[in-house]
């Protein structure tokens, strides 16, 4: 049981890169870069995860008096997210202008750095 | 003292907010006024604190020192090399901006200040990477860092090949980036820490009989983001492409120290994580940095020399460069490590100055061919003896700093790897002398067109318009480089106090006094003549020269495929565990 979260990241990320690899597609390649990423995430989750924890806001848990789940990768997991939204936003825009300048979005037609 | 360490990262991000908000309002002088300002203080202030910097500073930011075994502050580490590395991203930041000041003629109307704003934030991503000293913060300046490396190279968003280098260069370095992220959760579930000795004591507590599946794996993931950065061969794909279609003064940063950062980042992280005995072991540290070391040396040096796009021939040239950095990290001794920061810094500066050469003849001539600018570069001819003496510079001449830290790196690798470093830096300076030569003096007969490459004919220029002449920020910038290049080898003294600064932050306070000797002149020179023979063959027999057909299938390679590179990346971290495994298996 434990070890599926850890499976799920390492599937989500080869997933990920399998698209990227073969992609037809840049807003597509973007999105696989994103599915990538929510490797990540699940990978983050899954190490901070404690059997029986609860969300780790004491408004009403008195400190000590029963198990949290680990406060601080989630606060890596929020980072994270900020940063990944940053990157496609950046990405995407990218696309966009590669589509006027080029005509495409297909990286197949995109081979004038060769060599 | 080290309660300032923060401000390198905070004074540049407050400039560019300040740009950002108010720069559409200012007239482009006080922009850039602003932009020098700001850099500038942040300059001073990272080499005051690099000055004060022994005994090494820690700072606990926003007073959150660690309450007994627990830590949950953000550490920032002050030592030699950690402040060296700022200082130096800071003063080539100072440096291309000074160069960019008649460059983009007109902003884009309503973004006076996007420009100015974007390289302070990069300049202060820079320094909060160095500084970094929990692995966390590292990712999150590694990702800043290279977010706005993509913005800045893909500044110029009307040019076909400027979006297209900077989308493949965000797509690999924000894999990379995952994959360094991944690591980074890895060992925090081992060790239930972030900051980075911590997190090495956490390793060698928790594995005393050695390192194991988890270690391995958070090593090859570490080593795969930073390796991206550093552009090891085969993670270097996306660096020629970022660089030949990137702003010149993006370039001189790219090259001059991004790059570097990655195998900066190489060295503190293993030094500080992995090298206790719960680690990776040294032998398998050496057999994988310098292999693809090695590897990415002779690559970047191959394809170097069969460039004509002349900024993609500079780029290919940092590639076999940081492959030699990497090697003298590689072998992890002391003085390698101290000819490796002395190479660095020497490289920085000639390798920003050639870039800044190169921008001027795209400025000049709106291209950057060495084929369709045979012969028109005499005019220029500052800009031509820059070239010369930055060619002299790359392969090593004494008494350059890359020269006197080649040679102690050299001396500290020895055997047939020397034959690696004299090779790699002649056959790149060759490159570049022979571009000297046939743009600068129109020497030669008139290269014939391969078939398969990037020709820089049809580039747009950075300016408004072709330049009738190269302003004077134009060519003071790379002379004051090439001068800083030359002063990091003759200035008495400097080797070994950089050598002092950089044993003092590594184990065991080692240090040696870093000196020319007659050995490493000798290959110094000796990789000079070369270096001139290669570009004297190459200029008078052009058809000798010809890409044989072992070199297509590596040209080949680069295919300007997005797709083919994630690929090369997958097999790239497959070798790096397999390079890795044998010291996991010997326990």
């Amino acid at each position: 049981m434990h070890v599926l979260p850890y499976l799920v990241a390492v599937h989500l990320f080869l997933t990920g890169c399998y698209g990227l690899a073969t992609s037809r597609n840049l807003i597509h390649a973007v999105g696989c870069l994103a599915v990538c990423q929510s490797a990540t995430y699940v990978l983050l989750l899954a190490v901070g995860y404690r059997d029986g924890g609860t969300a780790p806001v004491f408004s009403d848990v008195r400190p000590g008096s029963r198990p949290v789940v680990d406060p601080v990768v989630q606060a890596l997991t929020l980072t994270d997210i900020v940063v990944g939204a940053t990157v496609t936003a950046l990405l995407l825009a990218l696309v966009l202008q590669i589509a006027k300048r080029h005509g495409t979005v297909d990286p197949d037609e995109l081979r004038e750095l060769r060599g | 003292m080290r309660h300032l360490l923060p401000l390198l990262v905070a004074l540049p991000l407050l400039g560019a907010a300040l740009l950002a908000a108010t720069g559409r309002r200012l007239p482009r002088i006080a922009v850039e006024i602003t932009g020098f300002v700001v850099c500038g203080g942040t300059a001073a202030l990272a080499l005051v604190l690099l000055l004060n910097s022994s005994p090494p500073m820690t700072e606990w930011v926003g007073a959150w020192p660690p309450a007994g075994r627990e830590s949950v502050g953000i550490l920032v580490v002050g030592d030699g090399p950690a402040l060296g590395m700022a200082t130096l991203a800071s003063l080539l930041t100072l440096a291309a901006l000074a160069y960019s000041w008649r460059y983009f003629d007109a902003p884009p109307h309503g973004l006076t200040g996007a420009f100015t704003a974007l390289m302070l934030v990069f300049q202060g991503a820079m320094c909060g990477f160095a500084l970094a000293g929990d692995l966390f913060n590292a990712f999150v300046f590694f990702e800043l860092m290279s977010v706005v490396a993509y913005a800045l190279t893909g500044y110029r968003i009307d040019e076909a090949k400027a979006v297209q280098g900077a989308l493949t260069f965000g797509i690999v370095n924000s894999l990379g980036a995952y994959a360094l992220l991944m690591g980074i959760a890895l060992l925090y579930a081992r060790t239930g820490e972030l900051a980075m000795a911590r997190i090495g004591h956490g390793l060698d507590a928790a594995g005393p009989g050695g390192p194991d599946a988890l270690v391995l794996t958070s090593f090859v993931l570490v080593l795969t983001g930073l390796l991206v950065k550093a552009a090891a061969v085969p993670f270097h794909f996306w660096l020629p492409d970022a660089h030949a279609v990137a702003p010149t003064p993006v370039c001189m940063l790219l090259s001059g120290v991004m790059v570097e950062l990655g195998a900066y980042g190489v060295w503190r992280v293993y030094g500080t994580v992995f090298a206790g005995p719960g680690g990776i072991p040294a032998a398998d540290l050496t057999r994988v940095l310098v292999t693809l070391g090695a590897l990415t040396a002779v690559t970047g040096a191959v394809m170097c020399w069969y460039q004509r796009h002349i900024k993609r021939l500079l780029a290919y040239s940092t590639v076999a460069h940081t492959g030699l950095f990497l090697v003298g990290l590689g072998v992890l001794t002391p003085e390698a490590d101290d000819g490796v920061a002395l190479y660095l810094l020497g490289h920085a500066g000639v390798k920003a100055a050639l870039f800044a050469c190169a921008g001027a003849l795209l400025d000049r001539f709106g291209s950057v061919d060495e084929h369709s600018l045979h012969g028109r570069g005499r005019p220029l001819r500052a800009t031509g003896v820059m070239c010369a003496v930055g060619a002299l510079g790359l392969a090593g001449l004494p008494p350059f700093g890359t020269a006197l830290g080649k040679a102690v790196t050299e001396e500290a690798v020895g055997g047939p790897l020397t034959v690696v470093y004299v090779a790699a830096s002649a056959i790149t300076a060759g490159a570049v002398l022979r571009v000297t030569a046939r743009v600068f003096l129109g020497l030669g007969p008139r290269p014939r067109d391969a078939e398969y490459e990037t020709s820089g004919s049809d580039e747009e220029p950075e300016t408004t318009g072709l330049l009738s002449r190269i302003p004077d920020t134009m060519t003071t910038v790379p002379a004051v480089l090439l001068a800083a290049a030359l002063a990091v080898g003759v200035s008495p003294g400097f080797g070994t106090l950089v050598a002092r600064s950089v044993g003092r932050a590594g184990p065991g306070d080692a240090h040696a006094a870093v000196h020319w000797t007659a050995h490493g002149v000798l290959l110094g020179v000796a990789s000079t003549v070369l270096a001139v023979a290669l570009a004297g063959l190459a200029v008078t027999r052009p058809d000798r020269t010809a890409a044989p057909g072992w070199a297509a299938p590596l040209r080949r390679l680069q295919s300007g495929h997005v797709g083919d590179y994630v690929a090369w990346l997958l097999v790239g971290t497959t070798v790096l565990g397999a390079l890795a495994l044998p010291g996991v298996l010997g326990y």
